[in-house]
């Protein structure tokens, strides 16, 4: 029986119920709480399992609710053979992650912590293979980043681990917002706001002109998710997250975000030379650096991590052939990469939690003390390696056939066994720890918990089976997703056994001895490969160090340029601006037409505005500086009058309180602040300044009088009076105004005066307290800060 | 501070601004007031209260520290202004509710859950920064 679409729209959001729920579980239950968790996944897992006859039949299941109609966005999804695949690895291999992380971490002071990160990040993968929406898609993709970056950094307290979960950051989020950029500008172009309507219309992107930018941007972003050359440092560097991460995130589901992104819209923009080039380029260069860069490790976790990129880079390079076989063979192989590198990383992890070391050259002699660990290992190795009877073998098989079709003895075809021979002698090296002679080990080892076996020898027997029992392989999950990437059905014909000698079987056999070869001079190899590198010595990851610190040594520079701690330098550059804000329109537009208010001829106006004229002279020509402020009072004084003779007493009243409290305030802190009492700029200074002070005083004067030249626009007044009580139930317009009207606003605002709190607290707190008594001034003088923010 | 009046009165005046607070927050749809002043009062009591009986006392008073209330408030709006999509409304729509207890209607509404949040984040934020500069003297 088929679940229903439309449920399955709320049912995948489930992975974000559980992470609430995460801590709570495990300070209740333990470590057993990871059994209880993996029901998510798993049942997730069994819903999508249901839909698989329908899909391999090549129907398409949608369901959606909107989101923000007036942007035209929708939480929607979309399920076809390469959604569900992809949600079939993320909720299966997931199920097992979570039980594995419950023994893995079992103890541990933040295992709810962790368990809510992990399944906080299966809800973002699982939304992000789904999506129908294009920007739901995004939205869910750097939830991926951002998950990845907390679960990275899961062990914040040591250094490397923050470098890494930043980096990481940086460059899977940085790629992110050009796919948004690219996402964007495919909804300008084709009108279509999700992938089903892309993929109905599949030529609109490449018939447009913007279909290098769209290319261009959607390659960034799926090439730093997917670590390719030269973005890959990352993610050899987020093997700082504990081990269930790197076997989740880190090789069977984040990283491959990227190849899915290029695999979903693969049918609206590829069959382009562009894509013909770039991707099997990035790809090939990525594979081939994987293996070389993995080859030289001794960590098992580095091994592990370099040899993903390697995958990688394969699958980006399958992708870009683009022909029948070559697509099924990256369909083929992401699905056996899934399951032998997310079973290898939890054996690499339970070698690690149980004899204390990764190190291949202490670890020894495994095999016997830890025999079903040996088992998932040995089952992992063979589909790395590309042996039969397993499922990795048959996708090697298909590639060699699509590479091979493409152009005989190629470039393609050379970088692909070249490489494949590295990885089959590292998947043999991989096999080392559990025959060789012993080293020192920190800990007698001896066989893990049933949560840390369970997981990889379930995945490698995966691995086996879908192999043995092909044909169903095929229908069910490898055809419709081949399809799905190339945009119309196809007839597969897969066989595990090769039927005779034909090219890619010769390929095949090349490769494996080859790898033997090497194997043979393992040693040899890697302490070769190892010097070569050391002697470059420059690479992608140190690069990334210096573009960092470069941008900080550029914003120190800026910083110190901007902020030199000169009051007078600040006050200056301020009104400077300002004044260029002010006369600039006026000096490109021309003057507005001014004529004079009639009833100022009337006394009364006459006398207050001399006075105010009387009082700022007296500002200009006064020595001692508390005889200026008091003047300046003068003038404000006279503005509060005029307030009052047209009628506004709030208004005044405000100016009135506003003049009091700043000269009172402003002579305070002269006296606190012991300045000079006289004034003693020179001549030139004090030129500079009218000058400034003029210009400012200019142009304010004349904006303001062209404003109110201006035919009052009553209209939104007119609507707020007219509706705050009929719709907001409230007489207190302003309020409403705040509350409801524009709410939005004010969500903002207080999220504001919250952070500007947060760091005006930070800062009080960053040594103690310079001044000696925080004045009454100083405080309000911080509160007018804050709420200057709310009501502006 | 060592004034005896302002340490025998400052208790009585903070309990006085933290009701004046409260009404001039809850009269705020209909007459001058609202979660903004609201908070920028209740703040204030609460520095005075320190000022008079000591930073020690307010925070014992208050229980949570500010920061948690500023931002249990700003929680407090964003769940009033998403409760309306899940009435299928957009975003901070207001939804009413008006019962009638004993012939008195009690206007209840989710803008009212989102002012009282106002109120927190101004009141949280504020008292957090003017209490850990009273603790400086």
């Amino acid at each position: 029986m088929t679940v229903p679409a439309d449920l399955m729209l709320w049912v995948a959001l489930a992975p974000f119920g559980a992470a609430a729920l995460a801590p709570t579980l495990v300070h209740k239950l333990g470590a057993k709480a990871g059994w209880i968790l993996a029901i998510v996944p798993a049942a997730l897992f069994l819903g999508y399992a249901s839909m698989i006859p329908e899909v391999s039949h090549g129907a398409t299941l949608r369901a959606g609710v909107d989101w923000a109609p007036a942007l035209g966005i929708r939480y929607a999804q979309l399920i076809d053979g390469l959604s569900l695949t992809f949600a079939l690895l993320v909720t299966g291999i997931g199920t097992f992650i979570v039980v594995y992380a419950g023994g893995y971490l079992k103890g541990h002071h933040h295992q709810g912590r962790f368990l809510s990160f992990l399944l906080l990040f299966m809800g973002a993968m699982l939304g992000l293979v789904v999506a129908d929406d294009l920007i739901s898609l995004f939205v869910f993709y750097e939830l991926t980043s951002i998950t990845s970056f907390l679960l990275i950094g899961f062990d914040h307290t040591r250094e490397p681990a923050r470098r890494a979960a930043v980096q990481a950051l940086v460059i899977t989020g940085g790629g992110g917002l050009a796919l948004l950029a690219g996402l964007i500008l495919m909804r300008m172009v084709s009108g279509e706001t999700s992938v089903a309507g892309l993929l109905a219309s599949p030529d609109v992107l490449r018939e447009a002109p913007a279909y290098t930018a769209i290319f261009i941007l959607v390659c960034l972003g799926a090439f730093t998710k997917s670590a390719q050359v030269p973005f890959h440092s990352w993610l050899p560097n987020a093997m700082e997250a504990p081990t269930p991460v790197s076997a989740y995130l880190h090789s069977a589901t984040m990283v491959k975000a990227g190849v899915f992104v290029l695999m979903r819209f693969a049918p609206t923009l590829d069959d382009t030379a562009l894509w013909h080039t770039v991707l099997p380029l990035f790809g090939g260069a990525t594979f081939l650096t994987g293996v070389i860069l993995g080859i030289r490790q001794t960590d098992l976790k580095q091994i592990l991590a370099y040899t993903t990129v390697a995958s990688l880079g394969l699958l980006v390079m399958l992708t870009g052939l683009g022909t029948q076989y070559a697509v099924a063979g990256a369909v083929a192989y992401l699905f056996a990469h899934a399951l032998f590198k997310g079973g290898l990383f939890m054996v690499a992890g339970c070698i690690d939690h149980e004899t204390g070391t990764r190190d291949i050259r202490l670890l020894g002699g495994l095999a016997g003390k830890m025999p079903v660990t040996f088992v998932a290992a040995l089952l992992g190795c063979l589909s790395m390696a590309g042996l039969p009877p397993m499922i990795g073998f048959v996708a090697k098989e298909v590639m060699y056939d699509g590479v091979w079709q493409i152009g005989g003895v190629s470039v393609a075809t050379i970088v692909a066994v070249a490489g494949n021979a590295l990885m089959f002698c590292i998947a043999l090296s991989l096999l080392l720890p559990f025959f060789k002679k012993p080293g020192e080990m920190p800990k007698k080892p001896h066989e893990g918990y049933p949560s840390l076996w369970l997981g990889p020898i379930v995945l490698g027997g995966v691995a086996l089976g879908s192999a043995l029992m092909l044909e169903t392989t095929v229908h069910a999950l490898i055809g419709p997703m081949t399809g799905a990437v190339l945009g119309e059905a196809v007839e597969l014909h897969l066989h595990l056994w090769p039927t005779g000698l034909y090219p890619p079987v010769v390929l095949t056999l090349v490769t494996v001895g080859a790898g033997l070869v090497l194997f043979a001079l393992y040693t040899v190899v890697r302490g070769g490969v190892g010097a070569a590198l050391d002697a470059i010595g420059w690479g992608p990851d140190r690069g990334f160090d210096q573009l960092l610190g470069a941008l900080i040594g550029l914003c120190v520079r800026v910083t110190h340029l901007v902020q030199p701690g000169l009051m007078q330098r600040y006050v200056t550059t301020t009104f400077v601006l300002l004044a260029i804000a002010l006369l600039a329109p006026i000096a490109i537009d021309g003057l507005p037409a001014l004529s004079l208010p009639s009833d100022l001829s009337e006394p009364q106006y006459f006398v207050v505005i001399a006075s105010a004229i009387a009082g700022l002279w007296i500002v200009i020509i006064a020595k001692s500086r508390l005889v200026a402020i008091v003047s300046l009072g003068v003038q404000g004084v006279m503005v509060a009058l005029i307030f009052m003779l047209y009628g506004a007493p709030d208004l005044s009243f405000t100016q009135f309180m506003v003049e009091t409290l700043s000269v009172i305030i402003l002579a305070l802190v002269m006296t606190q602040l012991d300045l000079e009492i006289e004034d003693h700029r020179l001549k030139g200074h004090m030129i500079k300044d009218a000058t400034i002070a003029l210009a400012c005083g200019l142009g304010f004067a004349i904006v303001l009088y062209g404003v109110v030249q201006q035919p009052l626009d009553l209209r939104l007044s007119d609507f707020y009076m007219t509706y705050a009580y009929d719709i907001a139930h409230g007489r207190n317009v302003v309020n409403v105004i705040l509350v409801d009207f524009r709410a939005l606003d004010t969500l903002g605002e207080i999220a504001v005066v919250m952070a500007a709190g947060l760091a005006i607290l930070a800062l009080l707190r960053l040594g103690p307290l310079a001044r000696s008594e925080p004045s009454d001034s100083t405080m309000t003088a911080t509160r007018k800060a804050s709420s200057g923010e709310v009501t502006s | 501070m060592n004034s005896l009046i302002l340490r025998t009165i400052a208790p009585f005046l903070a309990a006085l601004m933290m009701l004046f607070s409260v009404f001039v927050l809850l009269r705020g749809h209909n007459e001058p007031g609202g979660g903004f002043i609201g908070g920028l009062i209740a703040a204030s009591a609460l520095a005075i209260y320190g000022i008079g009986s000591g930073v020690d006392t307010v925070r014992r008073a208050i229980v949570v520290h500010p920061n948690a209330i500023a931002g249990a408030g700003l929680l407090m709006s964003a769940v009033a202004g998403l409760s309306a999509m899940f009435m299928g409304r957009p975003v901070l729509t207001g939804l009413w509710w008006i019962p009638v207890v004993e012939g008195i209607e009690i206007p209840l509404s989710t803008v009212l859950v989102f002012d009282v949040g106002v109120y927190f984040v101004v009141l949280g934020s504020l008292a957090s920064i003017a209490l850990t500069l009273e603790e400086g003297d």
